[in-house]
């Protein structure tokens, strides 16, 4: 059952990273990496991380993802246009990308010692996790939030009205 | 039935992970939108957090999980930043393609 | 013992001057510069005196067991040497800031300053409207410093020293008249030439200085008395080397080149550094050697052979000049081919004599041309002068003793040196008695080139309307006089043999002369050759003869005559083989291929790089973010592939691929 799972929801998230680099217009991209989270979502499940599958959901895919699209719709982005800007990316980078995975794939095949993940073991309780986070891990959990607080300030003060030069044609 | 029954093993997640990963990386090579672009590091972002939760399976370390969830508190707040400068970006230059900004070459 | 004798002060006080004279000069008002300008060589000549009284050898006898004279007068004995700290001080080699006063030194040091307080007092009056004024004396006592400092050497460093430092002085004032391009180009000439000898005498230093190990005077001479039988080999080339710093130093051939454009200095100049003082550097340095010119005997004859045909050869260019300090200045040159001539048949106190009465009747000629150019307000031609017999009485009295001493008139000073030379030249086997030949012809045209001058600036009418001759101030005519007096008289010093037994110390003892009569032979034919040159030119140059007409005057010499005018075109020659191929090395290898080319190009190539690096470099950074991107992943993937390749090589080979280089 776990293997059934793994391959299909594994699928789902390649389809939808390969998507994302295929489409032209941002809002098929973005919806692309929607279904990527939410796969990734299923495969936490599958890994035993229940809380961390739910908060995938609901933060990422449900709040970074919507706050892209609102973000897209707003600018209005159109297609991209097919210019060539820079001849490094392709020479350079394709094969690095090339090198880097390859040497992933050496270093994961080759790791023995690990074990493998099945339905009904390796469960983390949400209890668990809790009692670390608010017990050891208090301080930096209280300035994540301060962090956040920072975030929306910063944001709010970067996007609005009257704070740049130009105008967006309204 | 044997074949339906097997235990996944854990390489597999990290090979998972580690292509997401470098399919992230052409995204961002590769991409000329600059909001594409902010989400193929979203992506990278969420291959990391698979594999950390995989050796968090794999040696029962709950901090493993914990640091995925900080992770994803970053990646909210740095979303959010992100896209507040590409709005403001985009009231200057009135572009959203990556090759026109680029007042800071020699 | 040796009482303090206070040597320094001798070049320290023409220093004191120059220092002063050259840094505050031109804000001092004029009497004060010429005070200190004078006061400097009078109180080197003073402590001359002083150091002369001072000596054992002329105290009279009962003072040197009882002290007599002046309360707390002690008298000294020679050799004198005062020692000023040390200079160089390795493990091999010592040497020290030494003065040594002996009677050689005593005979320099009287002439140097003496003549040079005499012409110091000339010169106030003769440069008294320049504006150079104070420079001038500055410059006079700097030579005075150093050429003070090259008599007294104890060693051959502190001489090289003197050597050096009276070239320099000479430049200056040859160039004094800088703004004159003739002034400054024989100013370079001048040093130029004297490098090229000085580089011989360097040469000559390090051959002492391997050979002997030390540079002080007495002690090679001491080295050298332990070792009786050295002659030759070594000891010749050392000599040889020094005769060539000799030459250039004393304007003998070929190296004569630079002393008739001296004359483009001012004429006090003439007289004191291009006659009596630092041209008589190189014949002093031979004397100063001699202990080691006598080992070689053939190093002795070049000597003489470069004397006695520099002394003919000047003298036939001196008869077709027409400027009156050129024809004096070949006179000099001829003059110090005798005394080479005297050093190279080994009488060395009949050198030094001439070299004494050369300088009092040389520096009066000077002196006295000086004169007759002031009265005439500058005019040098000897074709345009005349008649100044009757105009400028006491420079005509004064010079005609002058001429008659260089002639040879039995009686002066000129008599009695030049004859001394030759004598002991004729008693040195053939070679000795050709040069005396050599140096009776020469003697010959002494007085015609001489008498020659004579006749043409003081002798008969004016050729000049325009000129309204005028004595000059005391200033000027006094020098001339006392040094007509020496001229005269100066020779009688050597009368019983007194001069040549005062030197004797340092010389070697006086040469055994002939008989008696083949003295008063030789003694008859140098004076019978001198009356025959003056003969010469009574014919041919007393007024209202041939020559001195107006139409001979004005007309360009031909034939053999042009020959001499030209001074055989020995410039031209030296121009051409030397000087040309020079400059265009100079020109065209050195500045255009080797500066312009390689090290301009070397250092442009340098810049091009670092530009051209930084031009292509420069396109790195694009501002676009897809390339930074790249070059990061690129980077990234560097760094993994050199954290992970043990692992990468472990698994190739696993698999059947070899993978050496990468390491176990």
């Amino acid at each position: 059952m776990h293997l059934i799972l793994f391959i299909v929801f594994a699928v789902c998230c390649l389809a939808g990273a390969i998507n994302l680099l295929l489409q032209t217009h941002p809002i098929n991209s973005a919806l692309s990496l929607i279904v990527v989270m939410t796969s990734l979502a299923v495969l936490y499940l599958l890994l035993g991380a229940e809380f961390l599958a739910i908060a995938q959901i609901i933060v990422y895919a449900g709040a970074i993802m919507v706050l892209f699209i609102f973000v897209v719709m707003l600018l209005n982005a159109g297609r991209e246009e097919r210019t060539l800007g820079s001849r490094a990316a392709r020479t350079i980078g394709l094969p690095a990308v090339v090198v880097l995975l390859a040497l992933f794939a050496t270093v994961i095949l080759h790791i023995r010692g690990l074990g493998t993940a099945s339905l009904s073991q390796g469960i983390t309780d949400t209890q668990e996790l809790s009692a670390v986070l608010f017990r050891d891990l208090l301080l930096p959990f209280e300035v994540t939030s301060i962090l956040i607080l920072i975030a929306i300030l910063g944001a709010v003060a970067l996007a609005r009205l009257g704070n740049g030069e130009g105008t967006v044609s309204k | 039935m044997n074949f339906i029954q097997q235990d996944v093993p854990l390489n597999w997640y990290l090979l998972l992970s580690a292509a997401l990963f470098c399919l992230g990386i052409v995204g961002f090579l590769l991409k000329r939108n600059i909001i594409t672009v902010f989400m193929s590091i979203e992506l990278m972002l969420n291959a990391v957090n698979l594999s950390f939760v995989t050796f968090a399976h794999q040696w029962h370390a709950v901090k493993g999980q914990i640091f995925v969830f900080f992770v994803m508190m970053v990646a909210a707040a740095e979303a959010a930043v992100g896209l507040a400068i590409i709005i403001a970006v985009f009231r200057v230059r009135n572009t959203l393609s990556v090759d026109r900004i680029d007042l800071m070459k020699l | 013992m040796n009482v303090p004798l206070h040597l320094w002060l001798i070049p320290l006080l023409p220093l004191a001057g120059f220092l002063l004279n050259g840094i505050l000069g031109s804000r001092l008002p004029k009497w004060l510069v010429t005070t200190i300008a004078l006061l400097a060589p009078l109180g080197a000549f003073g402590a001359v005196v002083y150091a002369y009284l001072s000596l054992n050898s002329i105290a009279p006898p009962p003072c040197v067991t009882t002290p007599c004279g002046p309360p707390g007068w002690v008298y000294t004995s020679l050799p004198h040497v005062e020692t000023f700290g040390t200079w160089i001080s390795l493990s091999s080699l010592h040497i020290d800031f030494s003065f040594a006063l002996d009677q050689l030194t005593l005979v320099m040091l009287l002439v140097v300053t003496g003549v040079g307080f005499l012409i110091h007092i000339y010169s106030v009056g003769y440069m008294h409207g320049d504006p150079g004024y104070a420079r001038y004396f500055s410059y006079l006592n700097l030579f005075l410093f150093f050429m003070t400092t090259l008599v007294l050497a104890g060693n051959v460093l502190v001489m090289f020293v003197g050597w050096e430092g009276v070239g320099l002085a000479s430049y200056l004032l040859i160039g004094f008249w800088f703004n004159k391009t003739s002034a400054a180009s024989a100013g370079m000439k001048a040093f130029v030439v004297n490098r090229i000898g000085d580089f011989g005498f360097l040469i000559g230093i390090f051959f002492l200085l391997a050979n002997f190990g030390t540079l002080t005077f007495s002690e090679i001479a001491t080295k050298l008395a332990a070792s009786p039988a050295w002659t030759g080999g070594v000891l010749t080339t050392i000599c040889l080397c020094l005769l060539v710093g000799a030459t250039g130093k004393s304007a003998q051939l070929p190296l004569y080149v630079w002393l008739p454009d001296a004359m483009e200095g001012p004429t006090p100049v003439s007289a004191l550094i291009h006659a009596a003082t630092m041209v008589t550097a190189g014949v002093y340095m031979i004397a100063r050697f001699h202990f080691l010119f006598d080992r070689s005997p053939f190093a002795l004859s070049i000597v003489a052979i470069i004397g006695a045909a520099t002394a003919l050869f000047a003298a036939t260019m001196g008869l077709a000049q027409n400027d009156i300090k050129r024809v004096l200045a070949y006179s000099t040159i001829s003059q110090l081919g005798y005394m080479f001539l005297g050093c190279g048949v080994a009488a060395y106190s009949a050198a030094i004599f001439h070299l004494m009465t050369h300088a009092f009747f040389k520096a009066l000629l000077f002196l006295g041309a000086g004169s007759a150019i002031h009265a005439l307000g500058g005019e040098q031609d000897l074709r345009k002068m005349g008649g100044l017999r009757k105009k400028i009485p006491i420079t005509f009295w004064t010079m005609t003793a002058a001429v008659l001493a260089i002639s040879g008139f039995p009686g002066l000073s000129g008599f009695f040196s030049k004859d001394a030379i030759l004598a002991a030249a004729f008693q040195q086997g053939t070679l000795g008695k050709a040069l005396w030949a050599v140096g009776v012809f020469t003697a010959g045209l002494t007085a015609l080139y001489m008498f020659r001058l004579w006749y043409l600036a003081f002798i008969g009418d004016s050729r000049d309307e325009h000129a309204h001759p005028h004595e000059g101030p005391w200033s000027i005519l006094g020098p001339l006089v006392l040094l007509a007096i020496l001229s005269i008289g100066g020779g009688w010093v050597s009368f019983g043999g007194r001069f040549y037994d005062f030197l004797a110390p340092v010389t070697g003892p006086r040469a055994e002369s002939g008989p008696g009569s083949l003295e008063y032979i030789l003694m008859g034919i140098a004076v019978g050759v001198g009356l025959l040159g003056w003969l010469i030119a009574h014919f041919n140059y007393k007024p209202g003869s041939a020559r001195v007409s107006a139409a001979a005057l004005a007309a360009e010499p031909t034939g053999f005559t042009k020959l001499l005018a030209h001074k055989y075109y020995v410039d031209e020659i030296y121009h051409a083989v030397f000087v040309r191929p020079l400059l265009i090395t100079s020109r065209y290898i050195l500045w255009w291929a080797v500066d312009s080319a390689l090290l301009g190009g070397a250092a442009w190539l340098l810049g091009g790089i670092a530009t051209l690096g930084g031009a292509i470099l420069q396109r790195w950074q694009s501002g676009n973010l897809r390339s930074y991107a790249a070059w990061l992943a690129a980077g990234a993937a560097t760094v993994l592939l050199f954290a992970f390749y043990a692992s990468i090589g472990t698994y190739l080979g696993a698999h059947g691929i070899d993978v050496h280089w990468m390491g176990r």
